[in-house]
């Protein structure tokens, strides 16, 4: 384990170096800078199967660490470090990012800086989620608005401008608390280390030092950091930037927004809130579940109401990673009560560290195929602007309807084992919040029957009344791998369980409060 | 580092040199001039590499100079002044990379410049509050005459009103010294002594004291309700100045602030340490949303300075080690991104569009008329923005930790003050530069079918050199806390920065 490679500076740097020399390379031709964005951007893949072939499940701290001194006065130690947590993630983001390039593979307006673009971002996603300091997991986190600012704005849709404003101010405002809540725990240890907060937080110290401060402090600092998070993720009331930005975004971006930035916040609740502020988050847990459970369910409904499909798309979204949350805040809220079962909290992480992989390869695919009818249709992406796509796009139909599938949880398919793990972890925990988020499950398959009614059957109608060609070879490349990996994980889930097993089986373990 | 004086001698010779040298051409006293900045920089960068951090001052240079009235020009340098002096350096070679394009009467340009440089560093190195008073005034007179010459919009008033302010803001501070010299039985305009002296000041006379230094320094350094001179006078200024105003000026008022208010009269500024706190505050806050409606892109930059300046007063005021530090790296921060900004807007863009109306500005397609320009406002802006990465994230963060220790309320609406940065500054760059984007107006590039003058050498290397001094500061403050830390240690410091007290 002791290699001599600094394995994880290079999954982060090599997508940044490739963006770096794009963006030097003036005169270079389309087709040649979009292949080099691709070599580049697989390079984090390659490097997580490499790290995945070294990696050992059974160790549940941190591997591939690299510790080195950054700051001394502000005690800041350039920390990196790699879980099963950290490694899903990572190939989750080595995955979608080539595959959100391909499926942008035709933008047209300048295209080498798109791809720049879209590197970085995938570099600084994969900081983020290998970062173990707050000093330079923040300075990801904030890096990742940049190149998703410009990706909205400059390649998006009508409202982009506007969408792109709304998108950062919002994480900003949550960002700027969470920077708050973090200089104000600097100010009580000393270190912004997550793993050594995590360890003074447990020993129960942590708390201690906070609740010196009296008064609505100490409940300052934590509901700063939630505020950072949730609107990232988002969670329900905070999700009102999310409809819009997504639906501006180009075709690449929101399977990139969805597939992996909706990640780091659920990431950040999992990596901080929870092991820096457990008691915190157990005395907040009950208001947290309902929000939760609005997301799930609200989440859904409005997807329902929606015409427009991308917008459609990006509310399932909010309903499916509400999910994640509500079985970590499920967890939270059990800890310390009678009702908690280790094997039912395991459940409920394992499915919600799946349901990230699933939801990212899903909701990717589902952008993606959103993404071909709109360029079928002109731009047009209404629920009533297509009919009988079907007939005159067998191949199309068929992919977009299992990643449709996929995403409504049917078994066999990758969706089913994370929401089956969830609701079974959940419900082992809080019968009656697991059975209100079924309403959520039902809405969901409504929603997304009625898009593939709509769309693909009936008579022709719309754009695919005239002349609507099948897939062509650039739009098949993004979609077969992650039709390929929905099949894969529905049959073989414990592919990817079994690399964090051993971590969530810990997590689950140790629930106690401080 | 006992070279660091010849950065004021240098300055002046070079001045007299561009005067001489603008007799001949305007080109003669541009390279003068360069030379000029280039070798004083180089004198701070040697005398920075050389140096070892340490508590309280290195004397530099210590002789008298009015012995009847216990007047000596005595100089010296800790952590805390050489940062500035860095600063001072870099602002003023690419402050004159900026104004190459010059032409009316540049060697008087040039001479006004590098005397106000002159004066800068003659500050930041005094020991002697009658020393640092003097090269104080010295710095104020050639900004009225950079304004009103080569100034544009406003610009006799602009220059009347800094130049008003500047002066009533000394008035006070000489006042408040003179008290203190005078009931300190009038030995010496030593720092060090009149500290001593001050330890027997009645509380009432620290109280009055302190409150007149503080303020006639905090007058300068943009402090709300006093900041209005500084967007008048920032727009009014030809870019260069604007440029030094913002960047390096206002730090004197900070510095002034720092180096003579506080430590001298510790017990003023207990009592009056909650007002400036929140007079910063509302500084960071009001000057940001007046930011987020100007229709003119340079006032967007003059009110953001003010904001940003409310952090470094709000560091001041929080009174201890760690606050403090990070208004000194917020100074040094500040000084290089408010350059940068100001660069952009006055030379770059409005030299070529010759319209600062943001209305007008978002017509043009400029990210693709000036993709240069656009890229050093987008990384200019997002340090401004405190981004980490750059050198704003680290001086908010350290602001933001002190602040903490002192009051939580504060820290509370200073990060809400960073919020609003954020949206003044996305909201500018995007009205300015992203205004137009691909495809939605197709014909909005054929009206300009004169093409922009391409950006210059000059601005390319004026603008890399700020870049890339905030992007190091940004990953490495280490270089910067390192010298500043210590400094903060000094017994003079240490009376003043109790912390926690409140």
């Amino acid at each position: 384990m002791n290699s001599t490679l600094p394995l994880l500076s290079l999954i982060i740097l090599a997508p940044c170096a490739g963006a770096a020399v794009l963006a030097v390379l003036r005169g270079i031709p389309p087709s040649v800078s979009r292949t080099l964005a691709l070599i580049f951007s697989l390079s984090p893949l390659a490097f997580g199967l490499v790290a995945l072939n070294a990696f050992d499940p059974a160790r549940t701290s941190p591997q591939f660490v690299e510790y080195q001194t950054w700051i001394t006065a502000l005690n800041v130690h350039y920390h990196l470090g790699l879980d099963g947590l950290s490694l899903v993630l990572v190939l989750l983001t080595g995955i979608i990012t080539p595959v959100a390039l391909l499926a942008s593979w035709r933008v047209k307006h300048s295209p080498r800086m798109f791809s720049a673009l879209f590197l970085l971002l995938e570099g600084a996603a994969l900081g983020v989620f290998l970062a173990l300091d707050f000093f330079h997991w923040f300075l990801f986190w904030e890096l990742s608005l940049v190149p998703a600012f410009f990706l909205i704005k400059l390649w998006g849709g009508p409202g982009a401008s506007r969408a792109a404003y709304q998108f950062v101010i919002y994480t900003i405002g949550g960002s700027a608390f969470m920077l708050l809540g973090f200089a104000a725990l600097y100010v009580a240890t000393g270190t912004l280390d997550f793993t050594q907060l995590a360890l003074l937080a447990a020993d129960g110290s942590l708390g201690v030092k906070l609740a010196a401060l009296g008064g609505i402090w100490p409940k300052t600092v934590f509901v700063g950091v939630f505020l950072g998070l949730a609107v990232k993720v988002p969670l329900w009331p905070f999700h009102t930037w999310l409809p819009s930005a997504y639906s501006e975004a180009p075709v690449g971006g929101s399977m990139f927004l969805t597939g992996v930035m909706s990640k780091m916040g659920i990431y950040g609740f999992l990596r901080i809130l929870w092991p820096i502020f457990p008691a915190q988050l157990h005395a907040a847990a009950p208001c947290f579940l309902g929000l939760a459970l609005a997301g799930v369910v609200l989440g859904a409904y409005a997807a329902m109401k929606q015409t427009d499909l991308k917008r459609m798309v990006a509310y399932s979204s909010v309903n499916h990673l509400s999910y994640c949350l509500l079985a970590l805040f499920a967890v939270s809220y059990a800890t310390g009560r009678d009702g908690l079962h280790a094997e039912a909290a395991t459940a409920a992480l394992s499915g919600t560290i799946l349901q990230m992989f699933n939801h990212g390869l899903s909701a990717a695919a589902l952008f993606c195929c959103v993404g071909v009818l709109e360029s079928r249709a002109g731009g047009k992406r209404g629920l009533n602007d297509f009919g009988g796509v079907r007939t005159v796009a067998p191949l199309f139909a068929g992919l977009c309807g299992i990643s449709m599938f996929s995403s409504l949880g049917l078994p066999g398919l990758n969706g089913f084992v994370g929401e089956f793990l969830i609701f079974r972890g959940v419900f082992g925990l809080n019968a009656g919040v697991a059975t209100i988020a079924c309403f959520g499950l039902l809405a969901t398959a409504i929603f997304l029957l009625t898009f593939w009614q709509r769309v693909f059957h009936g008579p022709r109608a719309g754009a695919a009344a005239g002349e609507f060609a099948d897939l062509n070879g650039s739009e098949i490349a993004p979609l077969i791998p992650l039709v390929a990996l929905m099949f894969i994980l529905g049959v073989w889930p414990q592919l990817l369980a079994h690399l964090f097993n051993p971590l969530v089986t810990k997590w689950a373990g140790h629930l106690v409060l401080p | 580092m006992n070279a660091l004086p010849c950065t004021i001698y240098i300055s002046f010779l070079g001045a007299l040199l561009a005067l001489g040298a603008g007799m001949r051409s305007a080109a003669t006293a541009r390279v003068v001039a360069l030379v000029t900045a280039l070798t004083s920089c180089a004198v701070t960068f040697y005398a920075a590499s050389h140096f070892t951090p340490g508590p309280g001052l290195q004397h530099l240079i210590d002789v008298p100079w009015i012995p009847q009235l216990g007047i000596r020009y005595h100089l010296a340098a800790d952590g805390i002044s050489l940062t500035l002096i860095v600063l001072t350096g870099i602002a003023a070679v690419a402050g004159i990379l900026f104004s190459w394009n010059i032409e009316v009467r540049a060697g008087e340009f040039f001479a006004l410049f590098l005397t106000l440089i002159g004066g800068v560093y003659g500050v930041f190195l005094s020991a002697d509050a009658f020393t640092l008073f003097v090269f104080y005034e010295i710095a104020i007179v050639p900004k009225y005459f950079l304004i009103v010459n080569w100034g544009s919009t406003n610009r006799e008033y602009g220059a009347m009103k800094l130049v008003l302010y500047s002066f009533g803001g000394s008035a006070l501070v000489l006042a408040g010294l003179l008290w203190a010299y005078a009931a300190g039985g009038a030995h010496s305009f030593g720092l060090g002594d009149l500290a001593q002296a001050a330890t027997h000041f009645s509380r009432g006379e620290q109280l009055g004291m302190f409150g007149l230094v503080f303020l006639g320094f905090a007058v300068l350094a943009g402090m709300f309700p006093f900041h209005t001179w500084a967007p008048t006078g920032h727009v009014a200024a030809p870019t260069a100045a604007s440029m030094l105003l913002a960047g390096v000026v206002m730090k004197l008022g900070a510095y002034g602030c720092l180096r003579v208010a506080m430590p001298l009269f510790p017990v003023g500024l207990m009592f009056w340490q909650p007002l400036i706190a929140w007079l910063a505050i509302i500084g960071i806050i009001y000057a940001g949303l007046v930011a987020l409606v100007q229709p003119d892109f340079k006032f967007v930059i003059g009110y953001s300075s003010v904001s940003h300046m409310g952090f470094v007063l709000l560091g001041l005021a929080a009174a201890n080690a760690t606050a403090v530090s990070g208004a000194v790296l917020q100074m040094f921060s500040h000084g290089v991104i408010a350059g940068l900004l100001f660069a952009v807007v006055g030379r770059m863009v409005y030299e070529r569009t010759h319209t600062r109306q943001l209305a007008e500005l978002r017509a043009l397609p400029l990210h693709r008329l000036m993709p240069f320009a656009a890229l050093t406002f987008v990384l200019a802006g997002l340090a401004s923005m405190g981004m980490p990465g750059f050198s704003g994230f680290p001086a908010e963060l350290t602001i933001l930790i002190g602040t903490w220790q002192t009051s939580p309320k504060w820290a509370l609406l200073a990060a809400g003050g960073v919020l609003v940065a954020a949206a003044f500054t996305l909201r500018v760059m995007q009205v300015s530069f992203f205004g137009t984007t691909e495809g939605s107006t197709p014909h909005a590039a054929q009206p300009h079918a004169h093409p922009m003058a391409p950006i210059t050498w000059a601005e390319r290397a004026g603008a890399m050199l700020l870049i890339a001094a905030t992007v190091y500061v940004g990953l490495k403050p280490d270089v910067l806390l390192n010298w500043i830390t210590p400094a903060l240690q000094s017994p003079l410091f240490q009376a003043a920065l109790k912390g926690g007290a409140s």
